[in-house]
């Protein structure tokens, strides 16, 4: 395909505007620039079908099963979107709020704020909510500082934080963001932190601790509560990383236990859409006693029943994003928590649970299960020992199932798994989906045993075929001409 | 391959000890694990380094690794020819693919590394 420069005709126009009648003025010279600027010349319908082209090659959830784990590329439901562009919404000024009497003109947003503060709360046991964060690791960087705060205010001299080996990278980068010095602990011979490895690194310098639970391998840590314990005993904190609530949403609540900060992806487990960009939420909720410190603004209710943006808060971190997040992505995992409810909630994490089992189930005899036992909401596969030796490694295996037009699974991650593939196939996917994709899984890993050369060739199909990964890294070319 | 003279660490790096001097590197397996290499960040020549701190950065198109120092000691120089060409690495591992050198500080760190027999005997365990 032509880059929409390639399609460039001197002289096209898509628009010719009228002659002006506004009169000329002069602009000094050193002003403008010496040449015309790079711009492609095309006709309107040159433009519309460059770009309806390039839409048909995207691959989204709305096209097939997209199993890429840690992401929960659950169905956005549609529903959410048609809410969300209502004019009352889509058309509001976010600076309307802020003007004199614009505070009642925004009464519905200000009401979808606060109710989803109220909503959060119930479903994860925290005290208060921001939802100000654009997206996961925005939310984790506020988390941090919100720590770091707590700490400042205690007098406490606290330098670093404890974060597991199978964390998402974001977690020792927010952290040392924040000014922390990052101790990777590593993960015992059942894939989880223990409490044993915890207490090696406890001592007064840990200001606290980055979970995601279940971890990044689909695995529940069962001494969470005992962990939270540990860290509060030297008067840390404990941070849950939300990324994997989809896995025990309704179910279990991070607050109960004993987790101090959080924050949630919007985009996953409250299906609002990501992905290329997104864009994401990231809302991060706190125990009480660090409720001072939430970013400004915060929804208050007034005692008539109106709404109104608090600003007067001096141990606030201060403003963390312009105006109140990504409210259209707020509202839309608001619509989705009201249409879905409690019961709805945890059927979520049910059958997001039971999906990944089943996939693992199946597919055990033919990839190697990084833990074969029960998983949460996805599971990690390796190679097996003969497709090793065939020179098969996980990225093929990925290829291999874009010619079988699935979406690959997430590859070589977690990094303590070699030639990781993490599958994560989310509440929303049929049976039927899961078994054509188990059976593509399937004669990949056959192919992958017998006839690796065909598979190292992979994919034949995609306009894109093996593009050379590390020259692309090395030789980093972004000029548009 | 794993080369016989070196310490080796769980972690997959080497050290070549001369008197106070430790050589550092990444061995084969973990060079082979991590793919063909884009982009290595040094160390500052003069950064003092427990054992156990991150000394450098290794990143492939898989991902991007810390290097810890298998030794306490200070930076004393740092391969430069990597920033240019991290595929050293990958090539050459134990020899032109160096990463940088230490001055020993603590002797005793030296003590809990492996020896080429003993990693090759933890590779196999993986």
């Amino acid at each position: 395909m032509k880059l929409i420069f390639e399609k460039s005709a001197a002289g096209r126009r898509g628009v010719r505007t009228a002659p002006t009648d506004v009169p000329r003025i002069s602009i000094r010279t050193d002003l403008l620039r010496q040449e015309p600027a790079n711009l492609p010349e095309l006709s309107e319908l040159d433009v519309v079908r460059h770009f309806t082209e390039l839409s048909r090659r995207n691959f989204g959830v709305d096209n097939n099963f997209y199993p890429l784990g840690s992401c929960t590329m659950k169905y956005n439901p549609k529903v959410a979107e048609h809410i969300a562009s209502y004019p009352g919404f889509a058309d509001l000024h976010p600076l309307l709020p802020q003007l004199r009497m614009g505070g009642m003109l925004t009464q519905g947003a200000l009401r979808v704020l606060h109710e989803i503060d109220l909503l959060l709360r119930e479903i994860t046991g925290m005290a208060r909510f921001t939802t100000q964060p654009l997206a996961g690791a925005h939310g984790e960087l506020t988390g941090m500082m919100i720590m770091a705060a707590y700490h400042r205010e205690q007098g406490n001299k606290k330098t670093t934080v404890l974060i597991p080996d199978s964390a998402h990278g974001t977690n020792p980068a927010s952290a040392a963001i924040a000014g922390y010095r990052v101790v990777s602990i590593p993960s015992n011979e059942n894939g989880v932190m223990d409490i044993e490895t915890i207490k090696q690194h406890l001592n007064d310098e840990v200001a606290g601790l980055m979970l995601t639970c279940p971890n990044t391998l689909g695995l529940f840590n069962p001494h969470v509560k005992d962990i939270c314990d540990l860290i509060h005993s030297v008067d840390g904190l404990a941070y849950y990383d939300g990324a994997n609530l989809n896995a025990i949403v309704g179910k279990a609540r991070p607050g109960d236990f004993g987790f101090d900060i959080l924050h949630l992806n919007l985009h996953k487990t409250f299906a609002t859409p990501h992905g290329g960009g997104g864009p994401g939420a990231g809302p991060v909720g706190v125990k009480k006693k660090l409720v001072p410190f939430l970013p400004v603004s915060v929804v208050t209710k007034r005692d008539d029943g109106t709404y109104a943006l608090q600003y007067d808060r001096p141990k606030s971190i201060g403003y963390i994003a312009p105006f109140y997040g990504n409210f259209g992505v707020v509202l839309k995992a608001y619509v989705y928590i009201l249409m879905l409810g409690k019961e709805g909630l945890r059927r979520v994490a049910e059958n997001a649970v039971l999906n990944a089992n089943y996939v693992k189930e199946k597919l055990k005899g033919h990839y190697r299960p990084a833990f074969d036992r029960l998983c949460k909401h996805e599971c990690v596969f390796t190679i097996s020992q003969r497709m090793a030796q065939n020179g098969i490694r996980a990225v093929d295996i990925a290829k291999a199932l874009i010619d079988k037009g699935f979406h690959p699974p997430t590859v070589y991650f977690p990094t303590i798994i070699a030639e990781a593939m993490m599958i994560e196939p989310t509440e929303t996917e049929s049976k039927e989906t899961l078994d054509s994709f188990i059976d593509a899984m399937i004669e990949i890993a056959e192919q992958a045993e017998n006839e690796p050369e065909k598979l190292k060739a992979a994919p034949t199909t995609a306009v894109v075929c093996r593009p050379n990964e590390t020259a692309a890294a090395k030789n980093l070319n972004i000029a548009c001409s | 391959m794993v080369i016989e003279g070196l310490l080796y660490t769980k972690d997959h790096e080497w050290a070549r000890i001369d008197a106070d001097v430790a050589t550092i590197g990444i061995t084969d397996y973990a060079q082979q694990m991590l793919g063909e290499l884009v982009f290595v960040e040094l160390p500052d020549v003069g950064k003092q380094c427990a054992g156990d701190d991150e000394l450098a950065v290794v990143e492939s198109t898989k991902a991007a690794n810390d290097i810890y120092a298998p030794v306490a000691g200070k930076v004393i120089e740092a391969n430069d020819e990597l920033e240019a060409q991290p595929e050293l690495i990958n090539q050459d591992c134990y020899n032109a693919g160096w990463i940088c050198r230490l001055q020993i500080t603590d002797v005793k760190s030296v003590e809990s590394l492996m020896d080429s027999k003993q990693y090759e005997e933890y590779l196999a365990g993986l």
